[in-house]
């Protein structure tokens, strides 16, 4: 893996050379992100009040619910239309990686947000520890409503981590074919762990596995590697 | 008291999920269970079609000697037959949740094409649990 560019895994979604910053920029590239043309829609509706979702209060949908079965389907429909644009199951579970790197970035800012905004003395995560339990429990609370079972660490590799989930919800009704047993949906959440790593200043390598027990056959272990530049700085600061 | 087998039928007749659960019927190879789904499927189109009163949703339950056939048609044209003993009182609640488990575990995943027989190990799990449980009660 090419680990020079500061976030390779950006790009693959577009075979075009355009330097990751484009990416990030939803004005770069429009085809990517469809922005709605909100002045338009407001102009519109002249007596209508509603406000423009992009101004409206962020603290808004803070504790509101989201229907399981929609994003069910939603899921389902997002890894179906991906499965038709690739050639493998390594090709998908990376676009399903770049999918939910997206919404880490995005998920870190509004977390991040709603915690410390209102706080006199607002802090950020600077030890690896203290981040890895943040995203063990607040990350996973902010997006799956609940926090994740485990956290371990692996006694072979001093740069790997474990995330473990008993239960994940975006796998719960996915029942994944024999033939494709080693594809983890949980690619997604990988995704989201790897961005929320990434923009906290740990560069890391996300991936999920799936490890079944029999009492939950859909445990799923999310492994973040390292890298090198983290392993060293912790040594530092200790 | 007893169930069965369970039977899902697509829209256009064709079978896509069969189980046994219970000895009591004649066993039967695929092809002929083919059949028996595509001459229901038939039967049920004609019977939707007998009511003097309008439009009708077709034949519920039919009832021989030794067994009980309820069917369950769904909005999307899916149908889903039960296969139970006489004295079988909760065909109808048991279709309603295997309906539920339907929606769930096959509609709910991405491997699974539409119209396309079932091969889904967490729906199988889910009528295992499902009718496996009301079998011993």
């Amino acid at each position: 893996m090419a680990y020079a560019q500061p976030h390779p895994r950006l790009s693959v979604l577009s075979n075009t050379s355009q330097s990751s910053i484009d990416h990030l920029s939803p004005t770069a590239s429009s085809t990517r992100f469809s922005l709605p043309s909100a002045p338009s829609v407001v102009s519109n509706k002249p007596s209508a009040p509603r406000p423009n979702i992009y101004d409206r209060n962020l603290n808004k949908t803070r504790v509101s619910e989201v229907s399981a079965s929609a994003f069910s389907f939603l899921f389902s429909e997002i890894v179906q239309y991906t499965q038709k644009r690739v050639s493998g199951i390594n090709d998908l579970e990376r676009r399903l990686n770049t999918l939910g790197y997206r919404i880490g970035t995005r998920v870190l800012e509004l977390m991040v947000w709603r915690a410390e905004s209102s706080s006199k003395t607002p802090k950020r995560e600077i030890r690896f520890l203290p981040a890895l339990m943040l995203i063990h429990t607040q990350v996973w609370k902010a997006v799956f409503g609940k926090a994740a079972d485990a956290i371990e660490k692996s006694v072979e590799n001093a740069d790997e981590y474990m995330i473990i989930d008993n239960d994940p919800p975006i796998e719960r009704h996915i029942s994944v074919p024999r033939d494709m047993s080693q594809l983890s949906c949980s690619s997604f959440t990988a995704g989201i762990v790897e961005a929320v790593m990434d923009c906290l200043g740990f560069p890391a390598r996300v991936t999920a596995h799936n490890t079944p027990t029999t009492q939950f056959p859909s445990r799923t272990t999310i492994l973040i590697k390292l890298e090198k530049s983290v392993l060293d700085r912790e040594e530092l600061l200790k | 008291m007893a169930i069965f087998g369970l039977w899902v039928i697509n829209k256009a007749g064709g079978l896509v999920y069969q189980r046994n659960f219970a000895d009591g019927l004649a066993q039967l190879t695929s092809n002929e269970y083919l059949v028996l789904a595509g001459t229901l499927h038939g039967i049920h189109a004609i019977t939707s079609r007998l009511s003097p009163m309008g439009s009708s949703s077709g034949a519920q339950v039919i009832e021989g000697e030794s067994f009980k056939m309820t069917i369950l048609l769904t909005v999307t044209g899916t149908k889903f037959v039960l296969l139970t003993s006489l004295a079988e009182v909760s065909a109808e609640s048991t279709l309603q949740k295997v309906y539920e488990a339907f929606a769930d575990a096959v509609m709910k995943n991405p491997f699974h094409t539409p119209e396309m027989p079932i091969r889904s190990e967490g729906f199988d799990t889910r009528i295992t649990a499902l009718i496996g449980s009301s079998q011993t009660s």
